[in-house]
């Protein structure tokens, strides 16, 4: 089966099948980058336009080498949200980018559907780096490669997302992912962060992390994004660390062979304690490198419309 | 100089007629219905409406004209010509202008303008508050004399209860409707759309249904405290139907509409972040469509209004967040509304009284009748007829609509204003 979609802008527009070419191509991605010449000159010639609407060190740098490992021609664009809503909307930003002849285009804003937007108004590819409070299908994409690459499966597991569901685009995507897959994803969290219609698209809601760790394969960590205005939904970080954060104790609950993920930046003693952060059982820089293999894959995929 | 219109079905709900006739239009006043009438002279315009519906001209109690200050998006000029097309004669227009109609030179700019450049009624409503701050009292008593038919801070609801009596206490010797967007906006938290799961399947801030609720409970309260006719804007939950319903059980001097959109789709409109569909009140679920239909079929909701809202492609192609609030209605309206005859909601002489005699009671203008002697405002329209909407034909200046595209049935053929043929298909 070829992968015909032009653009990617969330794991709830993929099928199942498409999600597994893009974790099947980045398998392959994966061996390039063990390489002595860590390039290959797939799309030699081709622009391709990192656009942050946002900040972001390790997204964009994870893009970006990406990008270069497939020859690419790289540009980057960077700009706070405000300055741009003053001045030039988001699609004459990128219809200029276009202009240069871009045919690929990566975005990141602070807007949920943002990428769609663009899609809808320009020819070129569009890749959503993560859009508001929507998807990071990117982002989901490396956790699910990551929990096949350890578990060598996905389907039946039991997956459980800790923190601030509402406002999270890892979660929504990685509900979407996971689902698609077959696993059973848990979610917990304070009552505000975790609404109800979440179990509408498969998920199942807890408020105690002691009960929805147990028997857990997979334990999804969420930043507390204070920039999201997460903490006005609970008293402080003292109570919600004491409630939320993933301490030795809480992680004994879970399966033996539970794997710790977080999509960074971590908050240290909030969401997790430094002993966990840096224990084996964390696979957080090993997210971090697959990054670079998955998102070569999509890039790829978009670029070339058929799987390697 | 007349107009004899003859063999349409003449459908008056402020004379329960019903029944194909001619009508004579002599002057800008109807002079006669009756089976059968002769051109009585050689200067008169004949209309044939066989097979078709000659109706009070449509009256629609919200409007956004955005003139002045806002001419880009529409004019009184273009939005009049868009009601004309729509078959409305009387228009009210909201006060959020720029300045807004917080004083009588505002309120008497917009009717100059309209009758030099509208080719259908305006009627004013003034502000509540100055600037539609919620801090101040608007003159209103000024803005009523200079011919405001009611006052409301529509799209910045009083936040302050106690204004908010004040200002219903206040107006109340005027005689004039209080018309409420009712809105906690500490409950729609910077909300774009409904709360619901689609608003987290989207990931954008949901606007839950009990924003709207706790607003119209209190404005409810407010009205049964002060006596003063209340009417409530744009309702869109199942919840507010029933606050509604309740209030008139006991007697409150409370009316509602209801807007064409809000009873025909719902905020699955809102995948792929289309901003068409972005409105406030947001589109809601499927089970506040039916509460809203159900509502219309008991009387709960009185009135059928478009809340037409203007705003230009440049505003409108962004991000979902940053788009403004509003669609266009005028001219698509009276067939949204048609499908509720055909799906047996109501009839359409019930249809009809909605968007003529109602709303013209409610708002207090001489209008929504064919009676004789009565102004000459009338629509003349097939039913039957099917029409593709094509934004690029409106006469609007805006073509935010989320219908483009639909099949419907209902094609104006004529309106006619005070006697005169200010729209006409052929």
């Amino acid at each position: 089966m070829a992968f015909d979609k032009k653009h990617i802008l969330g794991l709830g527009e993929l099928s199942a099948e498409e999600i597994k070419i893009i974790l099947d191509t980045a398998e392959s991605m994966k061996e390039i980058s063990t390489r002595d010449v860590k390039k290959v000159p797939t799309l030699k010639g081709r622009t391709v336009v990192n656009l942050f609407f946002e900040p972001s060190t390790r997204t964009r740098s994870s893009f970006e080498i990406a990008e270069k490992r497939l020859s690419a021609d790289v540009l980057n664009f960077s700009a706070s949200q405000s300055s741009v809503v003053k001045g030039e909307s988001l699609v004459d930003t990128a219809r200029n980018f276009e202009a240069m002849g871009a045919s690929i285009m990566v975005i990141r804003h602070g807007m949920s559907g943002a990428p769609f937007v663009l899609a809808r108004e320009i020819t070129a590819s569009v890749i959503n780096a993560g859009d508001g409070s929507h998807e990071h299908p990117s982002q989901a994409l490396i956790d699910i490669f990551t929990i096949r690459e350890k578990k060598g499966r996905i389907e039946g597991l039991n997956v459980l997302i800790v923190g601030d569901i509402l406002n999270s685009r890892v979660a929504r995507s990685n509900i979407f992912g996971l689902r698609k897959l077959g696993a059973n994803v848990r979610i917990v969290g304070p009552a505000t962060i975790v609404p109800e219609y979440f179990s509408e698209m498969g998920a199942e809601i807890f408020y105690s992390l002691e009960h929805a760790i147990e028997n857990v394969d997979v334990v999804i960590m969420l930043r507390v994004q204070s920039e999201r205005k997460t903490l006005e939904y609970f008293p402080s970080l003292r109570e919600y660390s004491g409630l939320y954060g993933l301490t030795r104790e809480k992680l004994r609950l879970a399966k033996k062979d539970v794997i710790v993920m977080h999509p960074g930046p971590i908050n240290r003693g909030v969401e997790l304690t430094s002993e966990i952060a840096d224990d084996p059982d964390a696979v957080i820089l090993e997210q971090v490198a697959n990054g670079i293999a998955v998102r070569m894959a999509m890039i790829y995929l978009v670029a070339l419309g058929e799987s390697l | 100089m007349g107009v004899l219109i003859k063999n349409g079905r003449v459908i008056d709900p402020s004379q329960s007629l019903d029944m194909v006739s001619d009508i004579y239009v002599q002057g800008d006043r109807v002079k006669e219905i009756s089976k059968r009438i002769d051109t009585p002279r050689k200067s008169d315009t004949v209309i044939d409406a066989s097979g078709q519906v000659v109706a009070p001209g449509l009256v629609d109690i919200h409007v956004h004209l955005r003139e002045p200050g806002y001419e880009h998006k529409e004019t009184i000029k273009t939005g009049c010509l868009a009601a004309a097309a729509g078959g409305f004669t009387s228009i009210v227009c909201m006060p959020n202008t720029n300045p807004i109609n917080d004083n009588a030179s505002v309120t008497e700019y917009i009717l100059l303008k309209a009758r030099t450049e509208g080719v259908v009624n305006v009627f004013p409503i003034g502000a509540i508050t100055k600037g539609e701050k919620g801090e101040e009292l608007a003159d209103i008593g000024e803005m009523c004399e200079a011919g405001c038919v009611a006052i409301s801070d529509d799209g910045m609801p009083v936040t302050d209860s106690g204004l908010m009596r004040k200002a219903m206490e206040y107006v109340r010797p005027f005689g004039i409707p209080v018309i409420t967007h009712a809105e906690d906006i500490g409950l729609s938290a910077g909300g774009v759309m409904n709360e619901g799961f689609v608003s987290t399947e989207l990931g954008l801030r949901g606007i839950p249904a009990a924003s709207e609720e706790v607003g119209v409970v209190r404005d409810i309260i407010l009205c049964e405290l002060t006596g003063t006719p209340l009417h409530i804007c744009h309702v869109s939950t199942k919840g507010s139907v029933r606050l509604v319903r309740a209030a008139k059980k006991r007697g409150a001097k409370v009316t509602a509409e209801a807007t064409p959109h809000h009873f025909t789709l719902t905020d699955k409109e809102v995948y792929g972040y289309k901003t068409d569909s972005k409105m406030n009140p947001p589109l809601r679920t499927q089970e506040d469509v039916d509460a809203i239909l159900e509502g219309i079929a008991d009387g709960t909701i009185d009135v059928i209004a478009t809340d037409h809202a203007p705003h230009s492609q440049d505003e409108k192609n962004v991000e979902f967040d940053l788009a403004p609030f509003g669609i266009v209605g005028l001219e698509t309206a009276l067939s949204l509304s048609l499908e509720l005859v055909e799906k047996g909601i109501i009839t359409l002489d019930e249809m009809i009284k909605k968007l003529t005699v109602v709303p013209s009671e409610i708002v207090g203008i001489e209008r929504g009748t064919l009676a004789p002697g009565s102004i000459a405002d009338l629509v003349v329209f097939d039913p039957g007829m099917s029409r593709t909407i094509n934004p690029e034909e409106f006469f609007s200046k805006s073509r935010n609509t989320p219908f483009s595209g639909w099949e419907l049935k209902g094609v104006v053929s004529n309106t006619i204003v005070s006697g005169k043929v200010v729209f006409s298909s052929n």
